[in-house]
């Protein structure tokens, strides 16, 4: 199970890397999250890999550690919000320039 | 006191919500309340300051510090809240006397939620905490950054936004590898822990310290990572950008507070890492700036460069972890926060009142004279002459470093003057050679009133330079030997 879910977010990192550095605002997006996804998992791994084992004290038998489950919460929370605030950006963006390549212009510096 | 360490995050969430939804699309009120909570937050800031020498733990919820989130008034985080609060005054004054805050819809609530994660980032005394008021700030930050519209606006946004949610989850990957490392984010708690850290997950920290580092440098505009900071705010309103010359200070603050209490240099784990990392880094973001602001092709561009320029002078103090350069760094934050919103602020007086951006001649400013002179003034602020506190913020940071002062003062020393030479430039193209043309003024009197107590509060600073040093002084000595705030969260020192 170690080794699966450490390729899992060896792989997810890579395919977030790879296209948060292409030059359009959809990839970018897309890529960001899949980094997302790959950084909630390893946070859900920094508590220990456990099977079969609730994270409530007063069960019987091995416990989860809660807390990270509990920052996952709140991690998948924000990137989501995140990726939605940044969805609407690209989209005004795409409209208001006719096209959504992520760089700037040379000569935009005035709005 | 206790209460009142959480009111600079209650207050302005208070104020937004009130400011959203009962005073929606009434701008008169909605400034009247702004300011009224600004104020409020003013005389917060300062009676946090009053009580800080000691440090205090608030603690949400009553859950003891481990185990609940723990917000600590210390005198760092007080002398934070308090550049914040004061910072923000002026700027909401020049928003409304400019008339930036009636392009668009909610700027003050937007400005009150900006408030709100940045004092919460000041205060916190948890990890994973920081990254949540992170998350605050920058969301807010991402409304103001677009405040007013336009294309290159939105698509300078899109850049910024995807810049910082890349930091974001550098955070999350630190915070998670702190986690699996000591089993606990607070931050009193990581600092009595770390030191008992067993060998083999020494490697495992060290990873953490980077990734943190980088996190911070990203938030602190520190080179290879500055490539947001430019586009961002030459492009953002300059009312907004000016209030934003807080926001790169915030990774100093966590700079100097996570090298400091969590990572000491001291630790065996992690020992001179951070500063072998950020000295090098300082010393090219000091040699970026100083060239951008060189060779800038607008004013507000000129002041990004500036403002990256500061914070190469910020990193360089900090990355000698001395109390000495630790008490020069502080100064240099406050003046450089201050010096920098000034100078956008002229950059936006300026811009909009000439024929186009480019720093080529162009009509003449109508009642150019207070603006030339405000000019002047962050000019001289920024590039450290005399009289103004930038000068006695630069004698403060060379005589910090005087040990390494071959490579230190040469890049200090030559960075000033080519920063010289790039404001002199501007200086004199925008305001000498100017074409002539027909006088349509148009009268700013709170605009240039807010602009000009910037300026006040930068002669403030250097006039009572005296008790001001002293008192970071003690901070420094404070933040260098945390046992006081550890003791203050409950929690045993090791």
């Amino acid at each position: 199970m170690e080794a699966l879910l450490a390729s899992a977010i060896g792989t997810l990192t890579a395919v977030g890397i790879y296209l948060m550095l292409r030059l359009r605002s959809f990839p970018v997006i897309l890529g960001l999250t899949f980094l997302s996804y790959a950084v909630n998992l390893f946070i859900f791994a920094a508590g220990r890999l456990a099977v079969n084992a609730a994270p409530i004290i007063g069960t019987p038998g091995p416990h989860a550690d809660p807390l990270p489950q509990a920052l996952v919460l709140t991690a998948i929370v924000i990137s989501f919000g995140m990726t939605a605030v940044m969805m609407i950006m690209a989209i005004g963006g795409h409209l208001a320039a006719g096209h959504d390549r992520i760089d700037l212009d040379r000569r935009n510096d005035q709005p | 006191m206790s209460h009142w360490i959480i009111a600079p995050v209650v207050l302005p969430a208070l104020a937004a919500a009130v400011m959203v939804i009962a005073l929606r699309g009434n701008l008169a009120l909605q400034r009247a309340a702004s300011l009224a909570a600004i104020l409020a937050l003013n005389a917060i800031a300062l009676a946090l300051l009053k009580a800080s020498p000691t440090p205090e733990a608030y603690f949400l919820g009553d859950w003891p510090a481990p185990f609940g989130i723990v917000l600590v008034l210390d005198r760092l985080s007080a002398l934070m809240l308090a550049l914040l609060a004061g910072l923000a005054l002026p700027v909401a004054l020049y928003a409304i006397g400019s008339g930036w805050d009636a392009k668009g819809a909610h700027f003050h609530p937007l400005l009150q939620f900006l408030l709100m994660g940045i004092g919460g980032a000041f205060l916190t005394g948890d990890a994973f905490n920081l990254f949540v008021f992170f998350e605050v700030l920058l969301i807010a930050s991402y409304g103001l950054m677009i405040h007013g519209g336009g294309g290159a606006r939105t698509r300078a946004g899109i850049q910024y936004i995807a810049f910082n949610l890349l930091g974001s989850s550098l955070f999350l990957f630190a915070l998670a590898l702190l986690y699996a490392v000591t089993g606990t984010l607070n931050m009193a708690d990581l600092a009595a822990k770390l030191p008992g850290l067993p060998q083999g997950d020494t490697a495992l920290l060290r990873v953490a310290a980077v990734l943190l580092i980088l996190v911070f440098a990203i938030k602190g505009a520190l080179v290879p990572l500055q490539f947001w900071l430019p586009g961002t705010y030459a492009n953002a309103p300059g009312v907004v950008a000016a209030m934003f010359a807080v926001m790169t200070k915030i990774g100093a603050y966590a700079t100097l507070r996570f090298g400091t209490l969590v990572f000491p240099p001291d630790l065996p784990a992690t020992g001179p890492l951070l500063a072998d990392l950020l000295y090098p880094a300082a010393l090219a973001t000091l040699a970026v700036g100083a060239i951008g602001t060189l060779g800038a092709g607008t004013l507000p561009r000129l002041a990004a460069f500036a403002g990256i320029a500061s914070m190469g002078t910020v990193f360089l103090a900090l990355s000698a972890f001395t109390p000495a350069s630790t008490a020069a760094a502080l100064y240099y934050i406050l003046h450089s926060t201050l010096a920098t919103a000034l100078l956008f602020l002229v950059a936006d007086l300026v811009t909009r009142r000439r024929a186009h951006a480019r720093l080529s001649p162009a009509p003449a400013i109508p009642t150019s004279g207070p603006i030339a002179a405000l000019d002047f003034a962050a000019a001289i602020a920024l590039v450290g002459l005399p009289p103004l506190s930038g000068f006695l913020g630069k004698l403060l940071v060379l005589d910090a470093l005087r040990d390494r002062a071959a490579l230190a003062w040469t890049a200090l020393l030559l960075a000033s003057f080519l920063m010289l030479v790039g404001q002199a430039r501007a200086g004199s193209i925008l305001f000498w050679k100017a074409e002539p043309a027909d006088p349509a003024p148009t009268r700013e009197p709170l605009a240039l009133a807010a602009a000009f107590a910037l300026l006040a509060a930068l002669a403030a600073l250097t006039l009572a330079a005296g008790p001001v040093t002293d008192w970071l002084a003690a901070t420094a000595d404070a933040l260098h030997d945390p046992a006081a705030y550890i003791a203050a969260t409950g929690l045993e020192d090791a």
